[in-house]
């Protein structure tokens, strides 16, 4: 087997090329986020979370949601290393991690993980919220190693 | 209990195009290749092209990921008289071998008499397969994903493959032992894009795309059209070959897995899986049978580690377990014997879409008819039961088992 890669520093990428969209039951986790505040779906009748936010909770068909505000903490569940910017093919080391949330049990984030060598990413290993902005005055939730 | 439509009908034409490397395909349309794959589908059934009053469709109808089938285009480029069955599985390629079932659905509700299944892939410079979902506006759904630069679908399912390296022990070699396995079954196959026996140097060297997997653990990129015919048991005898009889199908899954990577909130075990648990679970219940009394199986292999996933969820090993399976030999075909290696049941005889070509699934289903026909080129000896998976991917995803007539 051959040897592992080194990477050096994972980098986030850069907000200026990142655009979302929202919707109704999607926007106030997006409006949470420009106050740098981290939350996630939970349904105000059952508690469970849910990630995205959805129109229904899967558990109890309720629509009521609350947004409450998370820890900010979370700990890697599984992550890939990728060396190419996507907007432009050129080099570029940075690192999507799936995370768990802390504070909001089976609710997952889609994000970037700095502060860290790429090729020394753990499952398991904790990080906190890292915010960066992107196109249209919106805020993305991304993550730094603790 | 039995399916209700066991071995009620059967796969009695096959056809197919060249397979052209990405993009070479060009001036040819899609509808040209879609075409010819239907004709020689037709052909190799021995009936007429205006038999077919079905179209039973998978992947929403996509004709690749940007274009669409659609059945009154197809009719009148090729002269169909009469429609009475034109369905598709929702999703994408997940569904495959789940529109022989869709096919069997129509068949012995007694809607259609001869139903197509086709699917014809052709990217332009400008239709990169590869970032369709990067280049894609952002949904409000999507915006949970993109921005993380989760971009192709190699990047997301290293996600899902990083994780069962964690929680099991799991190697890349073990990835590259699926593509060298399967490479094994290209160098006499003269439509193969892949030919040249791979070795383990080779395959350290090729380039890391997204840390676990290399370019070679990727599928390739292939342009080009694959048909087959579905009609019912008592018209499969009066065609050209022996029937290749649909013994179980079964779509679907369950929410666990859901949208799947395109999601990334699956609950272990299901995260680091291929999603097929469920439809697997269906076919072994609607046959009684057991991943041991499959002669060959063509599992869907658009990224090595999902074979690995696959050969777990389908029972050929233990949850976890697919490491040491794969590389204790069990995957491979022994062409001097026509048998498997070590035990194991021989997977994708054919290449697969890692090395043969990529036609989002439909190879695989030729080439499990071939088997059952014993006309394949690396042919199984006395091959009487072949299992056919589609997917991984979002829901459904499928299972198809084909039996020898």
């Amino acid at each position: 087997m051959s040897q592992p890669i080194q990477y050096g520093p994972a980098l986030l990428l850069p907000g200026e090329q990142i655009r979302i969209t929202t919707n109704p039951d999607t926007e106030p986790f997006w409006e949470a986020a420009k106050e740098h505040r981290l939350t996630a779906c939970q349904c105000a009748k059952c508690g469970h979370f849910r990630m995205p936010p959805t129109a229904y909770c899967p558990e109890c068909s309720s629509n009521e949601k609350s947004w409450p505000t998370l820890p900010g903490t979370a700990t890697v569940f599984s992550y890939v290393v990728c060396n190419k910017n996507p907007a432009n093919a050129e080099d570029y080391i940075y690192v999507p991690v799936v995370v768990d949330l802390d504070g909001a049990p089976g609710a997952r984030l889609n994000a970037n993980v700095t502060g860290v060598n790429a090729e020394d990413v753990r499952i398991g290993m904790k990080v906190t919220v890292e915010w960066t902005e992107i196109q249209g005055g919106w805020v993305l939730p991304n993550f730094r190693a603790v | 209990m039995a399916w209700a439509n066991q071995d009620k009908t059967a796969i009695v034409g096959i056809g197919a195009t060249d397979y052209y490397v990405r993009g070479k395909s060009w001036p040819r349309t899609i509808n040209d290749m879609a075409g010819e794959a239907i004709l020689k589908a037709c052909a190799d059934a021995g009936i007429s092209v205006k038999d077919i009053d079905g179209f039973s469709y998978y992947s929403t109808a996509g004709a690749g990921y940007l274009d669409k089938f659609d059945t009154a285009s197809l009719m009148e480029t090729l002269g169909m008289p009469n429609v009475s069955f034109s369905a598709t599985l929702t999703s994408g390629g997940g569904g495959c071998p789940g529109a022989i079932g869709l096919a069997t659905a129509g068949l012995v509700n007694e809607d259609c008499k001869y139903a197509v299944t086709v699917m014809a892939l052709q990217q332009l410079p400008q239709h990169r397969l590869g970032v369709v979902f990067g280049s894609a506006a952002p949904s409000p759904e999507n915006s949970f994903l993109q921005p993380s630069g989760l971009v192709g679908p190699g990047h997301l399912m290293s996600v899902l493959a990083r994780r069962h390296m964690h929680l099991y022990g799991t190697t890349q070699d073990a990835f590259g032992e699926i593509v060298m396995a399967t490479r094994a079954n290209t160098h006499n196959r003269p439509k193969a894009v892949r030919k040249a026996p791979l070795t383990k140097e080779e395959y350290d060297a090729s380039v890391m795309l997204a840390d676990p997997l290399r370019r070679l653990d990727f599928c390739l990129e292939t342009d080009g059209a694959v048909a087959v015919i579905t009609t019912t048991m008592d018209r499969a005898k009066d065609c050209q070959h022996k029937p290749a009889v649909v013994h179980a199908c079964a779509h679907g899954g369950q929410r666990e897995w859901g949208r799947a990577f395109a999601w990334m909130g699956m609950p272990d075990p299901h995260f680091a899986s291929s999603g097929h648990k469920f439809t697997a679970d269906r076919v072994w219940a609607q046959s009684g049978l057991s991943a041991k009394d499959m002669d060959v199986a063509l599992i869907y292999d658009h990224f090595s580690p999902m074979v690995l996933m696959q050969l777990e969820d389908y029972g050929f090993c233990e949850k976890g377990e697919g490491n040491d399976y794969v590389l204790s030999g069990k995957i491979r075909y022994d062409a001097a014997t026509g048998k498997g290696v070590n035990g194991g049941v021989p997977v994708n005889t054919h290449g697969g879409n890692l090395n043969e070509a990529y036609i989002i699934g439909m190879t695989h289903i030729v080439e499990g008819v071939e088997q059952v026909r014993g006309t394949a080129i690396n042919q199984v000896k006395d091959a009487e039961f072949a299992l056919v998976s589609g997917g991984p991917a979002s829901l459904p995803v499928s299972s198809l088992i084909l039996r020898s007539a």
